[in-house]
Parts: C-alpha cells; structure tokens; sequence
C-alpha cells in the first residue's frame, strides 16, 4: 500500500472492506447481525404495494398516491413526536387527545372568535407545549411512568377538547381559508418541486464531500468520491422518480412537503446536536448520562413538550384537511395509528434507537395498509385487524433483532 | 503523618500533594462507616485503598466522588480547602471517578460515550471529526487496544470497555483518577491491560486511587497501599516494603504484625485495636 493508512483502520484485528462493495459487504454483516435499521419496513412496504396493486390495479396510480401522501401528513408529523419519546424509552399515549384539543382550537379560535389564523396556530402549538410540560414535569418530578401519566392525558385532554368544542361538537372551517386551502389544495409548482429535489441533493453531497475532505485532513478513513456519487444518485432518482409520478396527477402536497421538512430538521437535531446526542444516551443509559453530566430532567422535559407539540401540529393539518373540528378529531385509531408508525418505521420500544426517518417509512406503510383496504373496498374492521397485525409483526422484529444485537455485539 | 511523608521523601522524587484528607467521618444512622480517616495522594503516584468488606473503601472513594459528603474532617485540593458536595463539584475540581458499572452507554459508539456530556460543537453542530481525532490520539497515548471507536460500545470486550471508561474520565483533564474495583470481571490479559493502562495514567502525572481486592493486582501497579479496617486507618505502606502477608494482616486486622508493631511507635495515630 502506497498511501498511509487512516488512523482509524490500523487495527489489524479490523475487519474492512474499501469502496462501493465493501459498503454493501458491511451492510450484509449488519443485516445478518440484527442492526436491522430500516430494511425490514421497505421490504414491507414493497410487499404490500405489491399485493394491493395485485388486487386493485389503481392501488398504484399516481391520483391514489397523491391522496396517500396527503392522508400520511397528519399522523406522520404526529410519529414524529412518538418517535422522539421512544428514543427516551417512554410513551405518550395521549397524542391523540392532544391532536384533537389542537383542531378545536384551531376552529373554536379561527371560526368561532374569528381570530387571525396566525395567532390561532400558535395557541395550538402553544397548547401542545404546555401539555408536554406538564408531562414531563410530573414524570421527572414525581418519577410516574409516561404511561400512567400520559394515560390520564388521554382522558383528561380529550374531556378538554369536548369543552372547547362545546355545545356545537362540530365546527367546520370555512373551504376558502388559507388553512383549509394549505391542508386540500396547495401543491408546489412541478417545476418547483423539482428544483427543491435539485437542491436538497446538492447540499446532501456537499455535505458528505466537504466531511470526506475533512476526515481525509485529519488522517481519518473517509468516504469514497464514487461512495459519495453513488449515494447522492441513488437519493436523486428515489426523489426524482417520486416526484414525477406524483407530478402526473396533482403532484406534491405542501402540507406532505411540510411534513417531510419537519423529519428532516428532526433528524438534524437528533445526529448532529449535543441535545440529540444526549436523548439518545438517556434512552441508552439514564444513570451513565446522568453522571457524564448530562441534565437528564431536561432532556425529559424538552422531549414531552416536543412531542406534544408536533401532536398539536398533526392536529392543525388533520383540521386542514377535514376542513373541521369535531368531537371525533384525533380519537379512533390516531393514538396507535402514530405509536404503530413510529415503531414500524424502525423505532426500538425500548429506547436508545431509531431516527426520525421511521416517522415516514412507518406512516407510509400505515397509509399503504388503510388506502389499499379501502380501495378493495373492505371493511374497517378488517382494516384495524390487519394494522394490529402488522405493528405485532414490527414488535416482534424489533424484539427479535434486539436479541440478535446482544448476539453479534452490536448493542 | 509522619509514615507518608517519610515514604515520600526517601522516594527521592520532587511530588506535588494533590488531595489531602484529614480525620474524615462519616456516619450512617447508628454505624460509624469512617472515623478520622486520614488519605492523600500525590501527583504521578498509585495509591490503593485495600480493606476488608465494610472497611469503608467505598465510603471514603464516595466522598471523593461528591456521591454524599463528609460529616467531619476536612479535605485539601493542592493545599487550599475544598468542599465536594456533588459530583459535579468533583468533576470541576478534577477529581475523575470510574465507578464500578463504567456507567457506559452500549447503544452508543466509543468517540460518543467518550466526549458525553462534553461534545466538541462547532457552529451548532457536533464535530464529529474532531472527536473521532482526538478519541485515537488518546487512545493511542493509552496505547488502548480498540479496534474502531464506531463500534457501538456493547461489542467491546470487557478490558475495552473498562479502557474506554478510564478514556473518558481523562478527557476533561483531571489531576486525580479514582478507579473502583477496575479488575473485578476481568481476565488474565484484560487485567494486565487495565494494569498497563493505570501505569500509563501514572506517566502522565495523574494521581491514582486503585480500590481493589486483588492484593496481586494491587502489588504489580500501586506505589503506596492504605488500608482500612472498620473505618480507620490500619497501616499506609510503600509496596516496595511489604509483604502481601503483612498487607493481608493489615486488612484482617491479625494482632502482631508490622501495623502494629508501628503502631507503637505513634500511639498518638496508630489503630486502637
């Protein structure tokens, strides 16, 4: 070898391959290792895509997939804030109730008071804040399991949102508002939609190649220029092909754009902060974050009130959607709906693992399950049948994968 | 202490005291876990504190830690008083605890439970590069054995882990590293690491307080060895000088042996037994 070997691969103990096939060389030993990551939920999804479009030709016209993306944002934004909780190792049961209390003063505030949307809006999120306040300051102070807490949470604040609904019980928003246009009618531009995918992949190869360099610098391994070619490629066509599909019909909704820009924030915040470094730690071990220093309570705090608040938030573009508020806002299946798409996205229950990504796999595959169901025209009841299937088969393997973990020492 | 500091000056070696702790108490309820213990470490020095269970080794590394504070006695930090009343008042004084459980977190790799709780940020975000950099120039002077530091820590042996533990509590820079039973689970090779690791943290001029219960352990690395029996002071010897047969009468607290027999000479100090 002529050039120098990176600090980080002298270990002649290191099992290393270089390049492209060494990448998927390591991929493999991960699989097999039980590092499952998100392979499991693809293949799914490519699964039920395929029987559905089997059963119903139309299952896979761009109208069906336009309208899926669309019925994914709302429950998806809500997985967002499960996901968060389930790094910790906590629950919150209560997302729907906090979705729903969030739509009824969406509309009691914009319909009802006929006050200016913004300030709306922000109650709602406030709202949501505040509930995840208290949350959180009941499970730190008190040391009262999230489950328990957040049980009463669901009561509670579905007795609230009935209070704030009032006598009316439904209100509807008006079909010209900006809220109801945002949540039904607002698509980007299939010129724009492209150029944002332009961007967004641009910046993503930056980025891997300014770290290559600077790994490169500091006598690191780094990746490959055909490594980062590859990659970015591949991202390339999976966006581009998406959005050209969804472009035949209606093309992409704002409101799923929106929610795809708040994983992808999530996700930041969660690889490259130190506040997401230390949920992931707390979720790891709590007493070992505690004593490296770690303010473990406000990890907790922050974490219940985030994930309140993107409930309130899937609350606001459920109402969009609808174009209502009513007693029934964000009950039903919404509460497991989220917690089953962030567990079948790839989230551990059991803390310390997962990525905002599962936020979207698992509701892409949630969606899938109900839209193909009902494009076969078949009952809700087979429908709860088979989504409690399926979130039974994504506990399972993530049990499973965990036990293979311990076996091949990855954690 | 006329015992230490006549060990120390026949060393021959110009050393600084770090810690300093003079006739520390401590009660729990109707037990008196410590009575007038007195303990100092010096710069690039291994101190063990050996001692039967319930001798109050684990009392005494406590107050040390800022895991409960002393009810009497004082401790000196380079001769001025300090007061540890929390971990965190440990950490910022630079006294550096690896505890028992290494407190690791497994589903992490090496470079994060290193720099946990003290990540290097650069504009808002992680500085992965530079962590990952200066986790291998330390783990290098440690001459650490790790493989890769992207490894989640669960699948590192238990001398790695025990080696990654010790890592850490040198990143925030301290002068004294505590290290609680560092051998207990270990293996003949992984212990003989761990032993090299101690020793290399004595190069570095770190003082070292080794709780242990392997007496072999304890004679391969430490310079000085202290021992308590029910709470007191019951001997403070130069390994260099002893036996482990008079060590393990130290810790048993067996009638006639070297302790006592130095007792004598300062009845003002020695044990009451």
């Amino acid at each position: 070898m002529s050039t120098p070997i990176p600090v980080d691969q002298q270990d002649e103990r290191l099992i290393q391959h270089g390049g492209i096939s060494g990448w998927a060389r390591d991929f493999v030993s991960r699989v097999r290792g039980g590092d499952l990551g998100s392979l499991p939920v693809i293949v799914g999804l490519i699964v039920i895509w395929a029987i559905f479009q089997i059963m119903n030709p139309n299952f896979l016209s761009s109208t069906n997939l336009v309208n899926l993306t669309m019925q994914c944002a709302a429950v998806g934004t809500i997985a967002i804030g499960i996901v968060l909780v389930l790094l910790l190792g906590e629950i919150d049961l209560s997302v729907g109730s906090v979705s729903g209390l969030s739509s009824a003063i969406l509309a009691v505030g914009f319909v009802q008071l006929g006050l200016p949307l913004p300030l709306v809006l922000l109650a709602s999120i406030v709202a949501g804040l505040l509930v995840g306040l208290v949350f959180g300051l009941l499970r730190t102070l008190f040391g009262v399991p999230s489950f328990v807490i957040t049980l009463a949470g669901l009561l509670g604040f579905l007795g609230l949102q009935l209070f704030v609904l009032g006598k009316t019980g439904s209100i509807n928003i008006p079909f010209d508002s900006a809220i109801v246009q945002f949540g039904q009618q607002w698509f980007l531009p299939a010129w724009l939609s492209y150029a944002v995918i332009v961007i967004v992949v641009l910046s993503y190869a930056w980025q891997l190649f300014a770290q290559a360099v600077r790994r490169t610098t500091a006598g690191l391994s780094a990746m490959s220029g055909a490594h980062v070619i590859v990659r970015t490629g591949t991202l390339l066509a999976v966006l581009a092909l998406a959005a050209w599909y969804l472009n035949l019909t209606r093309g992409v909704s704002v409101m799923f754009a929106l929610f795809l820009v708040l994983v992808v924030v999530m996700n930041y915040f969660l690889t490259r902060t130190k506040w997401g470094r230390s949920v992931y730690a707390v979720g790891g071990n709590v007493e070992a974050a505690r004593r490296a220093g770690i303010r473990v309570n406000r990890i907790y705090i922050s974490v219940f009130m985030l994930c309140s608040a993107f409930a309130a938030v899937g609350g606001i573009f459920a109402a969009a959607r609808l174009a209502a508020a009513n007693q029934g806002s964000g009950g039903g299946d919404t509460n497991l709906n989220a917690i089953a798409a962030a567990v079948i996205g790839g989230t551990s229950l059991f803390g310390g693992r997962g990525s905002a990504y599962s936020a979207v796999l698992g509701i892409l595959v949630i969606m899938s399950i109900t839209s193909g169901l009902n494009i076969i025209n078949l009952d809700s009841s087979i429908r709860y049948m088979v989504t409690g299937g399926v979130l039974l088969l994504a506990v399972v393997v993530d049990a499973l994968s965990r036990r293979s973990r311990a076996a091949a020492g990855r954690g | 202490m006329t015992m230490i500091s006549a060990a120390t000056s026949t060393r021959g070696r110009a050393r600084e005291q770090i810690l300093s702790l003079r006739g520390i108490g401590k009660r729990f309820g109707a037990v008196r876990a410590l009575n007038d213990v007195d303990f100092d470490v010096y710069a690039g020095e291994v101190v063990a504190i050996v001692g039967d269970n319930g001798a109050g080794k684990s009392t005494l590394v406590k107050i040390l830690a800022g895991v409960h504070p002393q009810d009497s006695g004082t401790v000196s930090f380079y001769g001025s008083r300090a007061s540890i009343s929390s971990p965190t008042d440990a950490r910022d004084l630079g006294i550096a605890t690896v505890f028992q459980d290494l407190a690791l977190c497994d589903n992490l790799d090496v470079v994060s439970n290193l720099w946990l709780g003290r990540e290097l940020v650069k504009g808002g975000a992680l500085d992965d590069v530079e962590m990952e950099q200066r986790s291998w120039a330390l783990l290098r002077e440690l001459s650490a054995k790790i493989p890769s530091v992207r490894t989640p820590v669960a699948s590192l042996s238990g001398g790695q882990r025990q080696t990654v533990a010790i890592a850490r509590s040198l990143i925030g820079e301290p002068s004294v590293v505590i290290l609680d039973e560092p051998t207990a689970a270990l293996g003949v090779a992984q212990t003989a690491e761990v032993l090299n690791l101690i020793e290399r943290l004595r190069e570095r001029g770190l003082g070292v307080i080794l709780i242990s219960h392997n007496i072999a352990d304890v004679q391969a690395v430490a310079d000085r060895i202290v021992v308590l029996r029910l709470g007191r002071n019951n001997g403070d010897f130069r390994v260099a000088d002893v036996t482990s047969e008079a060590i393990i009468a130290a810790i048993t607290g067996a009638s006639d042996n070297s302790v006592t027999r130095r007792a004598a000479l300062h009845p003002e100090k020695g044990p009451t037994e």
